[in-house]
């Protein structure tokens, strides 16, 4: 009866696996097709017939991205433009989290709940506003116009704020008592206690830049001043029909994601749950 | 010892100065300028008179307001509820799994996340591509009839649905497996020891311990398909952009295309409303039922 029961949620269990790892497999074909044209001659990429693997492996497209397109300017400009956004981020996020975590000031509670509510506002309704004060400050076309509209993330305040809040009051009193000053105390205790939120934080916002669509798209109409996101979708005409150029352009932009991805797997994780208020 | 609580309030304000200071550049003064636009008839860029109420008073019978209208209600129909209910089936499916093979199947059903929106886009551009695309060599083997799924109407908006799905399913994954790694071991020993079946063990130890979680879910990608704009815009290039309109792309349209910054700027004021209408009656929502299970 019982060796039964074991038998049959063992056979179960071993459905649930296959057809668990059949769905990833699934899943994840758009993106193996994607990659396995690229690598394909342009005329083996358009023949009526499914071919999982290439005949004749070629680079030829990436090449061609690389040299005849100004897909490296593009790279440039989203690292640049990506790191920007990261930095001032975390960086002005983290002093916010501390100052209202740690220290006492009048309205601290109305700041607070206005830094909760903020998170619900959707950014997108300003982007006409946002490109009249970007185009006023003459900003357009530049990386400072690209960076400044993507620095309303209060989410990083809120989880900084958290983790600041569950360090123990004894490190904090100790200090006091051996006089150190506020700064010192955040840059000394606080800030070393929370590097892997620091890592993990700056690891998405970093990808949510790079990724980020909308903004970079209207606040640039030169061509070498676009970001890789903008720049892979505005240049079908340089390609004609070139499919298995398109998809190479596109393996090029997700790329860096997708690395950082895998190298950091924990740290993203960690804190896509965190900007999700679960903690990990 | 106290410290001068003058030298504590000057430290703080020194602290939150730098977010405060981007924090109305960029958010504030915006937020309000949007308003103030919307009762004048401003292009883009430039001044305009006053109109009052004109430019809500329009709305009501603008058919592209209403078809961006409809559309965005549409997609949410169409990829909220089910998006969640398949990561949360992928969730419980990948729970099951061990050590790398776990690491793994996770990784595959997370990567579409993290891909910006234009290489998704060339992506499943090239999969539904009418002529060469492998989902219609799959239509083909089936015995159906090929779809242009990007130029056709009807099949647009499930066509962007499946592919957000795609896109977005690895956040929630990602919180719904978080969840069900949560609950303990030990609840799971008690019911097998009880006998419980599979599908008694789910309805009442895993779903109602994963409730809370799974409203959190719905919640995130409710608030975020009401935003939706990147995957309509790139896949409506060369097909047919009014038909397919939501409401962050008619803003985007009559500001940018028609240069009325006015009349855009009125359509954002009613998104900016439903959006957080929406958040806070989600958050009530959501607090109720947490209260309830706890």
């Amino acid at each position: 009866m019982k060796t039964q029961t074991v038998l049959r949620l063992n056979i179960a269990g071993l459905i649930i696996t296959l057809l668990t790892v059949a769905a990833a497999l699934v899943w994840a074909f758009p993106l193996y097709w994607g990659v396995i044209s690229s690598l394909k001659p342009e005329d083996e990429v358009v023949r009526p017939y499914v071919e999982l693997w290439p005949e004749t492996l070629t680079f030829s497209h990436y090449i061609f991205a690389l040299t005849q397109t100004q897909i490296g300017v593009w790279y440039i400009n989203s690292i640049a433009t990506a790191l920007g956004v990261t930095v001032l981020t975390v960086s002005s996020s983290l002093l916010c989290g501390y100052a209202i975590s740690q220290l006492e000031f009048p309205l601290r509670k109305s700041f607070w709940w206005l830094i909760l509510a903020s998170f619900m506002v959707p950014t997108q309704t300003l982007i006409i506003n946002h490109f009249e004060l970007i185009a006023s400050m003459k900003l357009l076309n530049s990386w400072a116009g690209i960076i400044l509209p993507q620095l309303i993330h209060p989410v990083i305040i809120i989880v900084y704020k958290q983790f600041f809040d569950n360090v123990p009051k004894d490190f904090r009193e100790a200090a006091v008592m051996d006089n150190a000053s506020e700064w010192r105390i955040l840059t000394r205790i606080y800030i070393p206690m929370n590097w892997g939120v620091t890592t993990a934080l700056s690891i998405v916002v970093f990808i949510w830049s790079w990724n980020a669509f909308l903004w970079p798209f209207l606040a640039v109409t030169k061509t070498e001043m676009m970001t890789i996101t903008v720049g892979i979708t505005q240049v079908n005409d340089s390609f004609g029909v070139y499919y298995a150029r398109e998809l190479s352009a596109a393996v090029l932009a997700g790329l860096p994601v997708a690395l950082a991805y895998l190298i950091f797997q924990r740290k993203v994780t960690q804190a896509v749950t965190l900007s999700a208020g679960i903690k990990g | 010892m106290l410290r001068n609580r003058r030298i504590e309030g000057l430290m703080a304000l020194a602290l939150i100065s730098p977010f405060l200071a981007i924090y109305g550049l960029v958010f504030v003064y915006p937020t309000i300028k949007m308003f103030m636009l919307s009762f004048t008839d401003a292009p883009l860029i430039g001044a305009g008179d006053w109109v009052g109420l004109e430019n809500y008073e329009r709305l009501p019978r603008d058919r592209r307001f209403h078809t961006s209208l409809w559309n965005t209600f549409y997609f949410i129909v169409l990829t909220v509820i089910p998006g969640t209910l398949i990561a949360l089936a992928i969730a419980l499916g990948v729970s099951r799994l061990k050590g790398w093979l776990q690491s793994f199947v996770l990784a595959l059903f997370f990567l579409p996340y993290i891909l910006p929106v234009s290489v998704v886009y060339l992506i499943w551009d090239w999969t539904l591509n009418f002529q060469f695309g492998i989902a219609m060599h799959l239509l083909d083997w089936l015995g159906l009839d090929r779809v242009p799924v990007t130029k056709s109407t009807d099949w647009f908006m499930p066509a962007i649905g499946v592919v957000t799905i795609w896109w977005t399913a690895g956040f929630s994954i990602l919180l719904l497996l978080a969840a069900r790694r949560a609950i303990p071991v030990e609840i799971y020993e008690a019911a097998s020891l009880d006998n419980s079946g599979g599908w008694s063990t789910f309805s009442r130890i895993t779903w109602p311990l994963m409730w809370p979680v799974t409203a959190l879910v719905l919640t995130i990608q409710l608030i975020l398909q009401m935003k939706i704009f990147d995957q309509v815009y790139l896949f409506s290039q060369g097909g047919r952009p009014n038909d397919n309109m939501v409401l962050v792309y008619y803003v985007f349209q009559r500001a940018f295309q028609s240069n009325q910054g006015g009349r855009a700027a009125a359509v954002a004021v009613v998104l900016f409303f439903i959006v957080i209408v929406v958040s806070v009656m989600n958050f009530q929502l959501t607090r109720l039922s947490r209260g309830r299970d706890k």
